[in-house]
This record gives C-alpha cells, sequence and structure tokens, in this order.
C-alpha cells in the first residue's frame, strides 16, 4: 500500500513539474493540492512555519457545518411529512428517534438538500477554476465554506438552475472583480442568496417556499403549510403555529435548509471559537446586538405604544431572547458574520461590527414584513460599513502615535546640535 | 533602577536540540570570509586589491556614502577573492589566514576624558562601528544621527537562542567599557533589558536603565522592548547593539585590538551534539558543524535562528552579527492529505486539529515545509495574538504591499524592522513573506523620505 503511494506521489510530482506554467498548471494544482500539501519550503523569513494553512482554516469551518447539514437532511423531510400531517388535522409531537431519524426524512434530504450541494460547489468550482486558468493563479479556498454555506441558507424547494445561475452572480460579480478570495467586499454567499431573492421575488418571497412540495400543492386539495414561525408572526397569527421553544432551539421548525437548529449552529460556534478560527468577539456582541433590539421592541409594546392591532405587533410582542432561535439569525450570527474576509478586521472593530448586525438584524426583522428575515441584509450592510469601522478604530491608533509625537521631546536632527525644527504634522 | 516589561501576546517556538552549556574551541578556519548582505543597503568600496596581505583589524573597505565608516578583517592573511555578482556589486570577501595571526595595534582611547566626536571617530575607524544599529530603517546606524536612546537586549526568547547569561559571563569589564562610550553618543539613555531571574553580568553595569522583561517570545526582541520602553517617532532614531558585539567593542576600547572572537551556539534538531563554541565572526562553519556532527544529510543550515537568520550552505561563513547557527531538516516532501488530519508534530497557534495546546512544553523538531502554500490574507485577528506592539499588523503589511508612504509612515514601520515580523510569518495561515515585505517597505520609505 505504502509502495502504491510512493509511487503515486512520485508521479504527481513528475505531472507537476513537466507542466508548470503551462495554461492548465493552476487547475491541476488545486486538485493536486487537494491530496498532498505541497513539497515546498520556505525561502525568505522564517525558516519554519505554523501548521495551519488556508485549508485547514476553510475544512475547520466545513467540519462545524457538517451537523447542520446532516440534521437538515432529516428535517427536510420531517417538515414535508408534518406539513402533511397537519393538513390533516393531525399535529405532530416529535420523537428523535421515533419520526425524526428516519430513512424517509433522510430520503427527502437526499433528493432535495444533496442537489443543492453538490449543484453549488460544481458551479462555484468550476468558475473559480476557470477564472484561475485565465489569471494564472492558483486556486484558492474561499469557496470551500461559500459552496457550503449555500444550500444552508435557500429554500428547500430552490430551482437548480436558479441556484446555478445565482453561484455564477455570485462568484463573479461578488469575489473575482474584485480580484478573488480575501479582496472581496461582500460576503459571496450572502450575495447569490441576495441575488436568489431580488432576482426571483415572485418566487423567493412567497410564505410557501419553506417546505418541500408546499408551492406545488398551494391551492390545490392537499395543500399543505409552508410557513415560518416569522412569517406566522409578521401576519400577527402568533396563535396559529404550534411548535414549542424546544422545537425552535433544536430546531424541528421551517425554515432555510440549514439555518433552523439553534442547537447544532451553538456547537459549531463553540467549536469555531474554541479552534480559534471563528471571532468570538463579532458572535457575543451580535448576540448581545439582536438582544438590545429585541429589548427594546418589547419595551415598546410593554409601554402600550403600539396595540394588537399593529401590524407589527407579532413580530415586536416576540419574547426579545426568541429572536435568536427562530429564523437564520443565529446561523448568520456564528457563520457568516464571522466571515473574516468581508467583516471588521480589527479587534475592536468587531465588536462595533458584530453588535450592529445584531441589532439591525432585529430590526430589519420586525420592521420588513414581507421578508421577516434581516440577517442577510443586515450582513451585507455591515460588510459595506466594516472597512469604515476599521478605518476609525485605525484612526485611534494613528492619532495615538501623533499624540506621542507632539509630546515627545525633539532633539536637534544632527550631532552637530543645529536646532533644525522637526516638522510636526498635526494631520 | 529597574522597571519592569511584561509581555504576554506572543508564542515560544520549543524546538528540539537546544546547546547544551558546554563551550568548546572551534577549529581555526582556512579561509574567513565577509558576507556583504550582512550589512543591509550598503555600498562598499574596497580599500584593498585581491592579492593583498591584511592584518586583523586593517580596513578591507568603507561605506561609500560615509567614508569614514570602515570595516576590518577578522584575520591576518591574503585577501583571496573578492566575489562580485551582477552589476560588480561585490557580494563577499575571503581571506585566507596566516597561520601566525598579526592584530593591528591601535592607540588606546582616553575613554574617561574622550568627546562624543573622539568616541566615534574611533570606533568609525576601527571596524566596531558597523555592530550599531539604527532604526527606522533596520540598518548600520547613520554617525551622523542624534539617537534618542540606545538599546539592548540581553533577553533572548526567540528559538533555540544561546544563553546570554552563559556567553557573557566573565565580560563585565568589556561591556561597561562599550557602555560607557555609548553614553557619550547619546543624550538620551542607555536601556538595557534582562531576563526576569537571570544572572546576566549586564544587570550590574552603571550608565544604563535596567529593564527586566518576562514573557513570550517576542519579548526578547529589541523592537518589542524599544516599543514598550520609548517608542520611536517619526523623525527620531535610536540605535542597537546585541550584548555580544558590546563585547567586540569593549575589548577594542579596553586594548586597542580587535578581537572578532564570540561564543556562538550550534543548535537544531539535525546536529547530533548541540553545544556552544568559541570562534571568529566570518569562519566557516564547517569548523564546528561537523565536530557536533549532522543527523541527516538532507539539512538547512540557517546563520542565525530559525525566524529569522539567513538561509546559507553547508560550505558557508559565520554571519557579521549572528551569534547561533541552526540546523534543521529540509521538508522538500508531499504530505498526503495534510490539511485536514489532525498534526500532532508540529506547533500551530490555532487548535484546528491541531494538537500542540495540548503539551506546551512539548518540543518539536520542525522541517522547513512551508505546510501550505501562498494565498491572499484572509484569516484576521490572528497576527494580533502574537504581536505585542501597538501597531496593526496586518494593515502596516497591507500599507507597504501597495507602497502607501502616508499609511507606512502613520501605522508606524518607523519602529519596526523586519524581524519584528517574524511570528507574524510563522503563523500566518496565508504563507504571506511577512519580513520581507517589512524589509521592501523600509528600503521604499528610506528611498523616498530617507
Amino acid at each position: 500500500m505504502s509502495d502504491k503511494r510512493l509511487t503515486f506521489k512520485k508521479r504527481l510530482h513528475i505531472i507537476k513539474h513537466h507542466y508548470r506554467g503551462k495554461k492548465m498548471a493552476p487547475a491541476f494544482n488545486a486538485l493536486h493540492t487537494f491530496l498532498f500539501t505541497p513539497d515546498e519550503t520556505t525561502h525568505s523569513g522564517s525558516h519554519v512555519r505554523a501548521a495551519d494553512d488556508l485549508k485547514r482554516t476553510m475544512n475547520t469551518v466545513i467540519m462545524a457545518l457538517v451537523p447542520v447539514l446532516l440534521f437538515s437532511m432529516f428535517n427536510a423531510g420531517y417538515q414535508y411529512y408534518a406539513a402533511i400531517d397537519a393538513a390533516n388535522g393531525v399535529i405532530r409531537e416529535v420523537s428523535v428517534f421515533g419520526n425524526f431519524l428516519t430513512w424517509d426524512n433522510f430520503w427527502i434530504g437526499i433528493i432535495k438538500v444533496l442537489p443543492l450541494v453538490v449543484v453549488s460547489y460544481g458551479v462555484g468550482l468550476l468558475v473559480e477554476f476557470i477564472f484561475a486558468v485565465i489569471k494564472g493563479h492558483e486556486v484558492e479556498e474561499g469557496y470551500l465554506v461559500t459552496g457550503m454555506l449555500v444550500p444552508l441558507i435557500v429554500p428547500i424547494d430552490t430551482p437548480l438552475w436558479m441556484l446555478a445561475v445565482s453561484v455564477v452572480f455570485g462568484v463573479v460579480i461578488g469575489k473575482e472583480v474584485f480580484g478573488g478570495t480575501g479582496m472581496n467586499i461582500l460576503n459571496p454567499a450572502l450575495t447569490i442568496r441576495a441575488f436568489l431573492f431580488f432576482a426571483y421575488p415572485t418566487w423567493m418571497s412567497g410564505d410557501k417556499v419553506w417546505v418541500h412540495e408546499a408551492v406545488e400543492r398551494a391551492g390545490g386539495p392537499d395543500a399543505i403549510s409552508g410557513e415560518t414561525i416569522l412569517g406566522y408572526l409578521a401576519q400577527n397569527n402568533a396563535s396559529e403555529y404550534t411548535y414549542s421553544l424546544s422545537d425552535m432551539f433544536f430546531g424541528f421548525i421551517p425554515g432555510s435548509v440549514g439555518e433552523t437548529s439553534t442547537f447544532l449552529i451553538l456547537i459549531g460556534g463553540l467549536f469555531l471559537i474554541f479552534s480559534k478560527i471563528a471571532s468570538w468577539r463579532i458572535m457575543l456582541s451580535a448576540v448581545i446586538g439582536a438582544l438590545v433590539m429585541g429589548l427594546m421592541f418589547n419595551g415598546v409594546v410593554d409601554q402600550g405604544w403600539i396595540g394588537d392591532t399593529s401590524k407589527f405587533y407579532g413580530l415586536m410582542s416576540f419574547p426579545f431572547w426568541q429572536h435568536l432561535i427562530v429564523g437564520g439569525l443565529a446561523f448568520g450570527i456564528v457563520y457568516m458574520a464571522t466571515d473574516p474576509v468581508t467583516g471588521a478586521q480589527t479587534n475592536r472593530g468587531k465588536w462595533f461590527y458584530g453588535f450592529f448586525i445584531g441589532f439591525l438584524s432585529v430590526m430589519i426583522r420586525v420592521f420588513n414584513p414581507a421578508y421577516p428575515e434581516g440577517v442577510f441584509l443586515a450582513i451585507l450592510l455591515m460588510n459595506v460599513f466594516a472597512p469604515t469601522i476599521d478605518h476609525y478604530v485605525i484612526r485611534g491608533n494613528i492619532k495615538r502615535r501623533l499624540k506621542r509625537l507632539k509630546n515627545a521631546t525633539v532633539l536637534p536632527k544632527d550631532s552637530e546640535g543645529e536646532e533644525k525644527e522637526l516638522q510636526v504634522e498635526t494631520a | 533602577m529597574s522597571k519592569d516589561i511584561k509581555i504576554t501576546k506572543g508564542l515560544d517556538i520549543k524546538l528540539v536540540g537546544a546547546a547544551e552549556q558546554n563551550t568548546s574551541k572551534a577549529v581555526l578556519s582556512n579561509v574567513y570570509a565577509i558576507n556583504l548582505n550582512d550589512f543591509h543597503g550598503l555600498t562598499p568600496k574596497m580599500v584593498l586589491k585581491e592579492g593583498s596581505e591584511v592584518k586583523a583589524g586593517e580596513a578591507l573597505f568603507y561605506n561609500k556614502n560615509k567614508e569614514d565608516m570602515f570595516f576590518v578583517s577578522p584575520v591576518s592573511g591574503e585577501l583571496i577573492e573578492i566575489e562580485r555578482g551582477a552589476r560588480r556589486r561585490i557580494l563577499s570577501l575571503k581571506i585566507l589566514a596566516d597561520k601566525k595571526q598579526e592584530t593591528l595595534a591601535n592607540s588606546i582611547l582616553d575613554l574617561e576624558n574622550a568627546s562624543k566626536d573622539e568616541v566615534k571617530a574611533y570606533l568609525l575607524k576601527t571596524g566596531c562601528w558597523p555592530f550599531i544599529l539604527q532604526r527606522p530603517y533596520a540598518i548600520i546606524a547613520d554617525p551622523d544621527a542624534n539617537p534618542k536612546a540606545i538599546f539592548v537586549s540581553g533577553y533572548t526568547t526567540a528559538p533555540l537562542a544561546a544563553d546570554l547569561d552563559y556567553v557573557l559571563q566573565g565580560k563585565e569589564n568589556e561591556l561597561q567599557a562599550a557602555i560607557t562610550a555609548l553614553g557619550k553618543l547619546t543624550p538620551g539613555k542607555i536601556h538595557v533589558s534582562v531576563g526576569k531571574s537571570s544572572k546576566s553580568p549586564l544587570a550590574g553595569l552603571s550608565g544604563i536603565e535596567l529593564h527586566k522583561v518576562s514573557g513570550p517570545h517576542p519579548a526578547g526582541l529589541v523592537g518589542t522592548q524599544i516599543n514598550k520602553i520609548d517608542p520611536i517617532n517619526k523623525g527620531e532614531t535610536v540605535w542597537t547593539v546585541s550584548p555580544q558585539d558590546l563585547v567586540i567593542i569593549g575589548e577594542m576600547l579596553l586594548t586597542g585590538k580587535y578581537n572578532p572572537q564570540r561564543t556562538i551556539a550550534l543548535v537544531g534538531s539535525s546536529v547530533k551534539k548541540p553545544q556552544y563554541y568559541t570562534t571568529k565572526i566570518g569562519t566557516e562553519i564547517s569548523t564546528f558543524l561537523y565536530a557536533s556532527g549532522v543527523k541527516e544529510e538532507r539539512f538547512r543550515v540557517i546563520n542565525g535562528d530559525v525566524l529569522t537568520g539567513l538561509k546559507s550552505r553547508q560550505d558557508a561563513y559565520l554571519g557579521h552579527y549572528n551569534n547561533m547557527v541552526t540546523c534543521i531538516p529540509e521538508g522538500d516532501d508531499y504530505e498526503f492529505f495534510g490539511w485536514n488530519k489532525p498534526i500532532f508534530n508540529k506547533i500551530s497557534a490555532t487548535r484546528a486539529l491541531t494538537f500542540s495546546w495540548l503539551q506546551p512544553n512539548k518540543k518539536y523538531d520542525l522541517d522547513t515545509n512551508t505546510n501550505g502554500e501562498h494565498r491572499a490574507f484572509v484569516v484576521t485577528g490572528m497576527y494580533e495574538k502574537v504581536f505585542p506592539m501597538d501597531i496593526f499588523p496586518m494593515q502596516l503589511l497591507k500599507a507597504c504591499m501597495v507602497n502607501d508612504l502616508d499609511q507606512m509612515e502613520q501605522l508606524g514601520l518607523y519602529e519596526v524592522a523586519p524581524e519584528d515580523f517574524s511570528l507574524t510569518e510563522f503563523v500566518c495561515v496565508s504563507k504571506q513573506p511577512h519580513q520581507q515585505i517589512i524589509r521592501e517597505g523600509l528600503d521604499y520609505l528610506q528611498k523616498e523620505i530617507g
């Protein structure tokens, strides 16, 4: 076995060197480095390097997403069958081993969720490879995470062609035109989601898209509900849904494919914080931001400033902390807001950046009943403002340095003691 | 009065192959060499021609831009080769050593009564000046500058670094003479740092401000200490000297003779018997390398430590500023699924299936593999964890990459040297060449602003 691998390794090495500098080299190298960490040694600077590379970083995020993906595949089926039961007047009680982790549920996941993953990766990586070959640079790993995020933040019945078009748009306009991974301003996964939402509004903004087949069956005799909790709340129909708090927390509710299980997202988030890959500052401050905004809305209701006839009543009176366990807020905070490229890059900036994501998410959620899922808009908005936040944080550092310069005793510039006044810039 | 500096941000890179406290005398080298790359930015002008006889301490060449700054020969012998590169730039000089060594005897300076200019002229003439470095720009000190302070770091935290307390034993007189002389060159203080619990001879010197430093690497880098003690502002200059170079300066002041002898540490996991050797600047590394023995065939010789040293060949010569030589295995091999399998045998600043955090005291045998490919900057917040200065490392690197002079100045490029970015370079998941970026930035800044 080991002998075979050696020759395989050697053979790849020979091919790599044979095609070095050729047009398709980046495509080959991308596949090669997937199998083998390269034989490159250090040339300048530090002779030894830490064990991590960008692939490992990205892979850690993917590992944190795997439980969410698996759960979502079961939940796709569970919501489908639960909705059929509900249409027949049977309200289901969830039982993890009884009616959740079943082959029937998983099969729906395989035929509905898996194709989303395949299309997302296939199309996205194809675009990345094409750009790498055209521009002659290596294929960077950014899309590994994006490709996994995209299927988890779309409605389950999203037509695959729509997804493919959106992925092409998102990767090209959201990332490649800026120069590829590391240079983009907007989170590519959210750019894809936003394109999907605004390009196909009649499809995406309905209240029926969240459960498999709900759209197809709408209006017919076997119609089923595809409504999310936030959808109910937006229509002031809070009494109509039957989900318990534990359903919401563990994720047995309808929603975008992977956003429902706050429990698994929390575990993923803790894993990312523990492995030092994602910023705990952003996550914590975003949670605080969401709670603050939620409390303010609860306060408005408690003060009696709006009555239960207001169209905002449903969402405003929703207990502030429950905002964290419904909709995509938790998913957005853990996996999307923490994207280091598009987020704030300074530690202090991350506090502001995260806080406003949480704060604005809940605000958009409440004030935009047509689309109660505010988190992706909030993150995209803060992506745009992240450089501004960083600018002011860095300004603080620059000002400190200038202040130090002002207070410094200015020495004569050369040893003869000629009094040459130093020009002190106080910009 | 001593002031304590406690560094919390950083990372100690613990490697296999630390030197035993046991010093041997290295075999005398036949040929000694001066590598001009050791003097960044210098334009040399030869004093002697190929084939000339030279005494130890006699001038070989001078600085074209400061014509009274001489560079001297470490030994007496014949200048056998002036190696030139592209556009006839001098790369190195080789001297075939005489059997019987002769050293040029300079007049001895009356240190107590010497003026500032006399001290300066003496050090420039005798070839001791190049041991004094300056910031900004991390180059040989400009003798016309008026430094606001001089810094000497007697605390080492670099991987496998020579123990300064050990190698400086018994050098109190030389150190004191050098400190007294340097004291005349600055209107400010001489800041000397030692480890918190060290018995360094540096601690007993007079005319210094002593600082006790503790914490992980880069606490021992002089740049970190400058940033914590008295940071450099625009327009200011500070000088730095390493303690072992102080000894050479001190001996010159006491005896009038140039004695480039120093105790160096031969370390690294490829060395069979890592230990200390006394030898001279410019000596062939092989004179002591094979006395200790090497474990494998494919290894890298580093003139200096693993983070900042110069990649050298096995037949290379000891660098002008180095007090250690490190040998580690070359890592030019592929690793199957190296990016996703759990890693136990390499150091990491994260816990992304890397497990160095489980055993903080384990010593590692690292090779020169980059463990990944060059990528754009993606991850944020990682450099800050190992970068104790009040500077935004990534933003400064980016400013250097795009040659943005305003940003370079404002973000503190005057305060740093490439070595300060060695640890951020180590942890960088994008495998960016940080030290090279900073060096190019400094060169650009110097060219444009001077």
